[in-house]
C-alpha cells in the first residue's frame, strides 16, 4: 500500500491557528487537512476550500419526494383505484397536501444524510486516522502533505515558527480502511505522557 | 485576534466557570466514563419494572382483545390516545430548541439540546405505541402502509387525517433521529478518542462511524445541521398541526375547531418544555452539570412555559367565546354542559386543565420564580398533568355525552390495563433516557467548545477592556473575519 508523509503540527488556540493556515498556504505547502474539535468558521475559507453542495442536493432530493408523493397518490386514487369518498373529486389536492409535505421533508432529509456520509466517507466499523486523537478534545492539528521536493526539516521549523507545537514528520497509509478502534495502539494518554513528549 | 467575537457583558453568561476545551470534555465525558451511581440504579430498576408492567397490559391488551380497555360506545378514543397526542406534544419541544432555536441563532440552546432532542426521539417511540395497540389486531398493523398488495391492490385512504398522521409521525422520528445523531458524531468521537477500556473504544469507534473532525466534514456538518433544522422547523409544527387534525376534520361538536392547529402546537411546546426542566433539574444535579444547565438556562425556559402557557390559555377562552358565539347548539351544550358545568360527570377534568395550564404558569412572571429549582420543578410535573387533562377533556368530554341521550349513562373510567399501559410508556421513556444518560454526552460538546470563548464566564469578564475601547478601533480590530 501506498505511504504518504506528512508534516503533522498541534495548535492550541484558534487565534494562532488562523494566520498560521495563510502563512502555510502563502509558503506553498499544500495542507491535507485541520482537524479540530469543533467548527470553527471561516476555516474552510481560510484554507480554501470549496463550498459545500449539501444544500443543492437536498433540494434535489426534496424535490423528488414532493413528485413521488403526487405522482403516487394521483394514480392510486384516480387511475388505479378510484374510490368515491362522499362525491368529492378524485383528484382532491388539498387534501394531500399534509403526506406531499412530510414526504418532501423526509426524503430529502434521509438523502442529505446519506449523502453526507458518503462524501465525508462515515459508516458504522469506518477507521480513520487524524493524527492525534486529542484533536477530538482541545487540539487543532494541521497536517500537510511532504513531496520529494519538500525539505522536512525546515517545513517543520516554519510550522514551529508560526506557533505549532510538537510538530513531526509522520507516515501513513493513503487509504481509510476498516477497522476496529479498540486495536488503536494510542489511547488518549495521561498528562504525563504529554508532557514528556 | 480575529477570532474573538465580542458579546456585551449585559448577557449573562452561558457557561459558568473558569474553563478550556479540555475542561469542557472532562466535565461532560466524566459522567460518561465514571460507573453509574447507585442513584442512577434505583431510577433504572423503577423504569424498567414500569416497562415490564406496560408490557404485560399491552400482552392483555393482545390477548384477550381491545375489551380489556374500558372504551365504550360513545368513548372510542379514552385514555389510549389522550396519551399518543400528550407524547408527541412532549416531543415538540426538543425540535423546537434544536431546530428553531438554532434557526434564530439563540445561544442558550446549546446548553439543554442534546437532551431535550434524545428526549424528543423517546417521546414520539412512547406515542408511537398508542395508535399502533390500539389497532386491536396488532399483527395487520403494516395496512396502515402504501403497499402493492393481493387485496386490489387497494391503497390506503390519503385523504384520511389518520393516514396523514402515519406519515407524519413517522417521518418526524426518523428526521429527529437523523438530526440527533448526526449531532451526536463528533462527540461520540472524542468519547472514543479518549476511551481506556477495550469495549468502550469499540462501542463509541463503531458509533462515531469513523469521524475525524477534518475541516471539510465540518464544513458539510455544518450545511447538514442547518438544513435539517430548516427542514424540522416546518416539520414540527405539522405533526402537531396533523395530529390536531384528527380531530378538527371531524363533525363532533369539541372537535369540529379551526383554532386546534395553533393551540395543538401551542401546548405541545408548552407540555414539552414542561418535561424538559423536569429531566434537566434532576440531570444537572445528578450529573454535575450546573456550569453548562446554568438558572440562565432554566429561566428562559421558564419564560418560554409562561409564554406558550398563556398562549393556550387564550386558545381555550377562544374556543369557549366561539362555541357559544357560533350559536350551534350541540357545540355550545358540549362546552357548557360537559365542560364548563362542574357538577356535570368529567367537569372537574376542564378545571384541573384549567387550573395547571393557565392560572399556575402565571407564577412565572416573577423572576424570583423562574430562577427557582424547586419552583421550577414542581410547576414542570403541574404543567404535565394539566396537558394531560387538556388531551382529556378534548377527547372525552366531546364524546361520551353524544347526540343520543340513550347512550349517555356509560361514565368511562379505565382499567388496570389501559392505566398499566400508560405507565408502561414512562418506563419506556425513562429506561431510554437513563440509558442515553449514562452512555451518551448529555450536552453537546462540541457545540458548547464552539460558544465557549464568546460565551463562556472566564472569557466573558476579558471583554470589560474591550468595552474601555474607542467603538471604531475597536470594530476594525476586531471585525468578524472570515479569514479570507
Amino acid at each position: 500500500m501506498a505511504e504518504q508523509k506528512f508534516v503533522v503540527g498541534n495548535f492550541y488556540d484558534e487565534a494562532v491557528l488562523f494566520p498560521a493556515v495563510k502563512k502555510v498556504r502563502k509558503a506553498g505547502y499544500k495542507i491535507h487537512d485541520v482537524f479540530t474539535p469543533f467548527p470553527i468558521h471561516g476555516l474552510d475559507k481560510a484554507m480554501g476550500l470549496r463550498d459545500t453542495s449539501l444544500h443543492t442536493a437536498g433540494f434535489i432530493y426534496g424535490i423528488t419526494g414532493t413528485t413521488t408523493a403526487v405522482t403516487f397518490i394521483t394514480w392510486a386514487l384516480t387511475t388505479d383505484w378510484p374510490l368515491n369518498f362522499g362525491g368529492k373529486p378524485f383528484f382532491s389536492l388539498p387534501a394531500w397536501i399534509p403526506i406531499t409535505f412530510e414526504l418532501t421533508v423526509l426524503f430529502a432529509a434521509v438523502g442529505m444524510v446519506l449523502t453526507f456520509c458518503y462524501l465525508c466517507q462515515l459508516a458504522p466499523f469506518v477507521k480513520k486516522d487524524h493524527f492525534n486523537p486529542r484533536s477530538t478534545d482541545d487540539t487543532f492539528v494541521m497536517a500537510f502533505e511532504c513531496t520529494e521536493k519538500t525539505n522536512e526539516a525546515e517545513a517543520i521549523a516554519f510550522l514551529q515558527s508560526l506557533g505549532a507545537q510538537d510538530v513531526k514528520v509522520e507516515v501513513r497509509e493513503t487509504r481509510w480502511w476498516l477497522g476496529r478502534y479498540d486495536k488503536d495502539t494510542r489511547p488518549f494518554g495521561e498528562q504525563k505522557e504529554l508532557e514528556a513528549v | 485576534m480575529a477570532l474573538l467575537r465580542y458579546e456585551s457583558q449585559v448577557r449573562a453568561p452561558l457557561v459558568d466557570g473558569t474553563k478550556d476545551y479540555h475542561q469542557v470534555t472532562e466535565d461532560i465525558c466524566g459522567p460518561v466514563e465514571a460507573s453509574p451511581s447507585r442513584l442512577w440504579w434505583i431510577g433504572f430498576i423503577i423504569s424498567v419494572g414500569l416497562l415490564i408492567f406496560g408490557i404485560i397490559s399491552v400482552t392483555m391488551e393482545v390477548t384477550y382483545g381491545v375489551g380489556q380497555w374500558n372504551l365504550n360506545k360513545t368513548v372510542g378514543w379514552g385514555w389510549d390516545i389522550t396519551n399518543f397526542v400528550w407524547w408527541v406534544g412532549i416531543g415538540h419541544a426538543g425540535t423546537l430548541i434544536s431546530a428553531i432555536l438554532l434557526l434564530f441563532r439563540q445561544g442558550w440552546r446549546t446548553g439543554v439540546n442534546r437532551a431535550a432532542e434524545a428526549m424528543t426521539i423517546f417521546a414520539v417511540m412512547c406515542a408511537g405505541q398508542f395508535p399502533i395497540w390500539h389497532m386491536g389486531r396488532v399483527w395487520d398493523a403494516f395496512f396502515v402502509l402504501p403497499y402493492p398488495n393481493t387485496r386490489g391492490p387497494l391503497w390506503v385512504n390519503f385523504n384520511s387525517p389518520l393516514l396523514w398522521d402515519v406519515f407524519a409521525i413517522s417521518t418526524y422520528f426518523t428526521v429527529s433521529l437523523l438530526f440527533w445523531y448526526s449531532g451526536l458524531l463528533p462527540d461520540l468521537a472524542t468519547l472514543r478518542d479518549r476511551a481506556k477500556l477495550k469495549w468502550r473504544k469499540m462501542f463509541y469507534g463503531v458509533a462515531s462511524f469513523g469521524w475525524t473532525g477534518s475541516t471539510k466534514h465540518w464544513q458539510r456538518h455544518e450545511a447538514l445541521s442547518l438544513v435539517l433544522a430548516g427542514l424540522s422547523t416546518p416539520l414540527v409544527l405539522s405533526v402537531h398541526t396533523i395530529v390536531s387534525f384528527d380531530f378538527a376534520t371531524s363533525v363532533v361538536p369539541g372537535w369540529h375547531t379551526t383554532i386546534f392547529p395553533p393551540y395543538f402546537v401551542a401546548g405541545a411546546i408548552f407540555s414539552g418544555f414542561a418535561m424538559v426542566q423536569t429531566l434537566l433539574v434532576v440531570t444537572r444535579k445528578v450529573l454535575k452539570l450546573e456550569e453548562y444547565i446554568t438558572i440562565e438556562h432554566i429561566d428562559v425556559m421558564n419564560k418560554v412555559i409562561v409564554l406558550t402557557g398563556s398562549i393556550v390559555g387564550i386558545a381555550y377562552l377562544t374556543e369557549l367565546f366561539i362555541a357559544w358565539y357560533g350559536a350551534n347548539g350541540y357545540e355550545w351544550y358540549a362546552f357548557k354542559e360537559n365542560r364548563v358545568n362542574i357538577n356535570s360527570p368529567l367537569g372537574w377534568s376542564y378545571y384541573i386543565m384549567m387550573g395547571c395550564n393557565v392560572l399556575s404558569p402565571q407564577i412565572f412572571w416573577f423572576r424570583k420564580m423562574r430562577r427557582s429549582i424547586t419552583v421550577t420543578f414542581f410547576m414542570s410535573i403541574l404543567v404535565n398533568i394539566g396537558m394531560w387533562f387538556e388531551r382529556f377533556v378534548i377527547i372525552v368530554t366531546s364524546v361520551y355525552r353524544d347526540y343520543l341521550p340513550s347512550a349517555w349513562s356509560t361514565y368511562y373510567r379505565p382499567t388496570i390495563w389501559e392505566v398499566g399501559f400508560f405507565m408502561g410508556t414512562f418506563g419506556l421513556f425513562f429506561t431510554c433516557y437513563f440509558l442515553f444518560s449514562k452512555y451518551f454526552p448529555v450536552i453537546a460538546v462540541a457545540e458548547i467548545k464552539h460558544i465557549l470563548k464568546r460565551s463562556g464566564e472566564s472569557y466573558k469578564e476579558k471583554m470589560d477592556t474591550l468595552e474601555q475601547e474607542d467603538p471604531e478601533q475597536f470594530g476594525q480590530e476586531h471585525s468578524h473575519d472570515h479569514g479570507a
